[in-house]
């Protein structure tokens, strides 16, 4: 059956409510709270600082470490403690999001730790993370290039949406999920990956809808950041 | 400044920038502290203050982990003795190194113990003479302003911070000992000890502290300290 | 800094100001903060914040009590709350909390567990409750008891059709529940005895007295930790005090 209206009334290309906070946890060097509908994602930047065993450290930069998972209650059924595949998988997808962005070459022989949780999960939970992750950085003080902005785009039934909710992911006609994450400047893909059933044709329209999306983050994102210090400055 | 030249500089001294955005067109500005080149256009790489200085193009960074610098002057834990030096944890991801002919300006034998100067455990303040590499740093306990530290109160605060709380002159740290009668030695690293007659008194330095580092963006702030002083104080 | 706190301590004063046995304010304590959890809370104790959330499910009962439901208790510390937590299983500390917390909740008898019985020997509810820790600076211990707690006196069962559970959709109807144990810790710095340390303060402390009490007044758990023993007066003092902050503390939950 043809997805005429989207679940929840959004327009196809049109992304769930958004919220970022910056500087949420006190002890971290940087943090970020990143909303967007039901799905919530912290961060925490911790670093640059030393690294053990010595083998890790590497003289051309500090290395960056990501550290991505669910809490256990923040998904329908219960996510067991401790990593999964899933969880492994996506540290690594969000290290190389982040990474091409930070300058870490006068942090040599340290570690750079990005802890991400998501306290609700209602799908782009990994996006939501880099979103948190991108803030947490620039509020750590680390060198970047630029933000860093994700979601996840896709197709639902027949159309091709951005930012799918749980719902949209579990349609009984099928959905495909597209996360991305882009360097808005350089218009770069960090993050690309995709799960499910979409041509070619299909997928470059998804990813120009991604791209607008990406952009409407990014400005999300740097109100957040100017957001915390312009409070202080009344 | 010619009409040209002002049309060149994208933001206005003082505003809030994020990384990524631009800060200057063309090749009449140099980029120094927080800022990079990326074709004609000047970039910031940090979430921090925009700052024109004369040529340079600097963002002054509003957060972000102590970074060793020549010549600052700094607090910090002896956390190590050797045969000829001391090394001493100032919260940098690597312990800074005190050689022997460093330690004191009374002169000290080959075959002394080091630790009857300053034992694991003792707060120093120190002074950084050379950066070598972020593992390698040299620092000296004979220098003015160098001393052991007795007992007292240590917080933490952001070292981005510091100058605020300095102030032009050590004028704003100046008020604060004056109006607590509290001796206070600030690090560069944000490590401050403060010592006075009572710790109430060291509450009231420590409050007046916390407000500057809450503040330090905002305009008046050097009244408001002095009014809080004063209101506390009696 | 040790030593300056426990002469400040001897001048009967603290580093920020508080009497012995007070504990900081704001205590923030909002419920329903995770919306797929069966029952959650977020607590703030100062800068001190926790999460908790309540998971359940069901299975077979243990074979030595075929008719009550059960409850297991996890404590995780994130390492987004401060840079001592690395990622990784939970340590001797992580662990040691999350026993304190279900022995409190346990002995209390705050669950009915017998309510959670749906069928004798083949069926039963399990409750499953996970804290958090999101900033440490210090006394995780009684953040995490009033999260867990708060967590699950806001608990709703899922529904259940044909003995399976359907995930995702609540009914209105609370875990069963009788008393409430609220806990408070007692930290020994020196020979003074003080609450909800700061991070400073606690890691000055030898020693640390957890005490759980219900609307009973009677006590339901207790755990000495860190290395400083306590004297039977210094116990008995520091269970006098805990009682007096837990009938504060019991005024926050909700």
């Amino acid at each position: 059956m043809a997805y005429t209206k989207r679940f929840d009334g959004r327009k196809f290309d049109e992304m769930r409510e958004m919220e970022a906070k910056v500087g949420i946890i006190k002890r971290a060097t940087g943090s970020a709270m990143f909303r967007a509908g039901k799905t919530v994602a912290i961060a925490a930047v911790y670093g640059p600082r030393g690294l053990f065993p010595a083998f890790l450290q590497n003289p051309k930069g500090a290395r960056l470490k990501c550290v991505y998972d669910l809490l256990s209650f923040s998904v329908t059924e219960r996510k067991r403690p401790g990593p999964s595949r899933r969880s492994t998988e996506i540290n690594l997808v969000t290290e190389q999001a982040l990474g091409p962005v930070l300058d870490l070459t006068k942090f040599s022989y340290m570690g750079l730790d990005v802890y991400v949780y998501i306290t609700q999960a209602d799908a782009g939970t990994r996006c939501a993370g880099i979103n948190a992750a991108s803030l947490a950085l620039a509020d750590a003080g680390i060198p970047m290039k630029e933000l860093i902005s994700a979601i996840a785009v896709g197709k639902v039934s027949d159309k091709i949406v951005v930012d799918l909710d749980k719902a949209e992911e579990d349609h009984e006609d099928g959905a495909t999920d597209l996360p991305i994450a882009m360097a808005p400047r350089t218009g770069e893909l960090t993050l690309l990956q995709m799960d499910g059933n979409m041509s070619q044709e299909e997928i470059k329209e998804a990813l120009e809808m991604g791209k607008k999306a990406c952009d409407e983050i990014k400005e999300v994102q740097i109100a957040a950041l100017k957001a915390k210090y312009s409070e202080a400055k009344k | 400044m010619s009409k040209e030249e002002n049309k060149s500089i994208l933001v206005k001294e003082r505003d809030i920038v994020v990384p990524g955005q631009e800060l200057a067109d063309g090749m009449d500005y140099l980029p120094s502290e927080g800022a990079f080149r990326e074709g004609d256009k000047i970039i910031s790489s940090k979430l921090g203050l925009f700052n024109l200085d004369g040529r340079l193009v600097k963002v002054i960074p509003l957060g972000g982990r102590y970074i060793p610098k020549k010549n600052d002057t700094v607090i910090g834990k002896v956390s190590d003795v050797g045969f000829s030096n001391w090394r001493i944890d100032i919260g940098w991801a690597f312990d800074i190194m005190v050689p022997l002919r460093e330690g004191s300006r009374e002169f000290i034998p080959n075959d002394a113990d080091l630790s009857k100067y300053y034992g694991p455990g003792d707060l120093v303040v120190a002074k950084i003479l050379k950066v070598v590499s972020t593992k390698i740093v040299d620092a000296s306990l004979k220098m003015p302003g160098c001393r052991k530290l007795g007992s007292g109160r240590v917080i933490q605060v952001e070292s981005s911070r510091v100058p605020r709380i300095i102030g032009k002159q050590g004028s704003m740290i100046t008020m604060i000992k004056e109006s607590t009668g509290c001796n206070i030695i600030v690090g560069q690293n944000g490590t401050i000890w403060i010592s006075g007659e009572d710790p109430a008194k060291e509450r009231l330095a420590e409050n007046a502290i916390r407000k500057i580092e809450a503040e330090a963006h905002s305009a008046g702030l050097t009244d408001n300290i002095s009014n809080f002083l004063k209101k506390e104080s009696k | 800094m040790k030593d300056y706190i426990k002469s400040v301590l001897d001048k009967k004063d603290r580093l920020d100001g508080r009497k012995f046995d007070e504990f900081r304010k704001p205590i923030v304590i909002t419920n329903d903060v995770s919306s797929k959890a069966e029952g959650s809370a977020r607590v703030k104790i100062g800068d001190t914040e926790v999460i908790a959330g309540v998971k359940m499910d069901v299975g077979k009962p243990y074979p030595d009590s075929q008719d009550k439901g059960n409850l297991m208790t996890g404590v995780e510390f994130l390492s987004v709350a401060s840079p001592e937590f690395l990622p990784g299983p939970p340590g001797p500390q992580a662990i040691e909390l999350a026993r304190i917390l279900d022995r409190g909740i346990r002995e209390s008898k705050m669950i009915d567990f017998k309510k959670l019985c749906i069928t004798e020997g083949e069926l039963v509810w399990n409750v499953i409750v996970d804290i958090y820790t999101i900033n440490d600076a210090g006394n995780l211990i009684d953040a995490s008891a009033l999260a867990a707690v708060s967590a699950l006196k806001n608990a709703v069962l899922p529904k259940l059709v044909d003995d399976k559970v359907q995930f995702g959709d609540f009914t209105k109807t609370p875990v069963p529940l009788t008393l409430t144990p609220v806990s408070c810790t007692v930290y020994k710095i020196g020979k003074h005895l003080i609450v909800d340390p700061t991070k400073e303060e606690e890691d000055a402390a030898d020693g640390r007295l957890t005490v759980a009490v219900s609307e009973s007044g009677n006590i339901h758990a207790m755990q000495k930790g860190m290395e400083a023993g306590f004297t039977i007066d210094e116990a008995d003092k520091a269970i006098g005090m805990a009682k007096k902050c837990i009938e504060k503390l019991r005024k926050e939950l909700k």
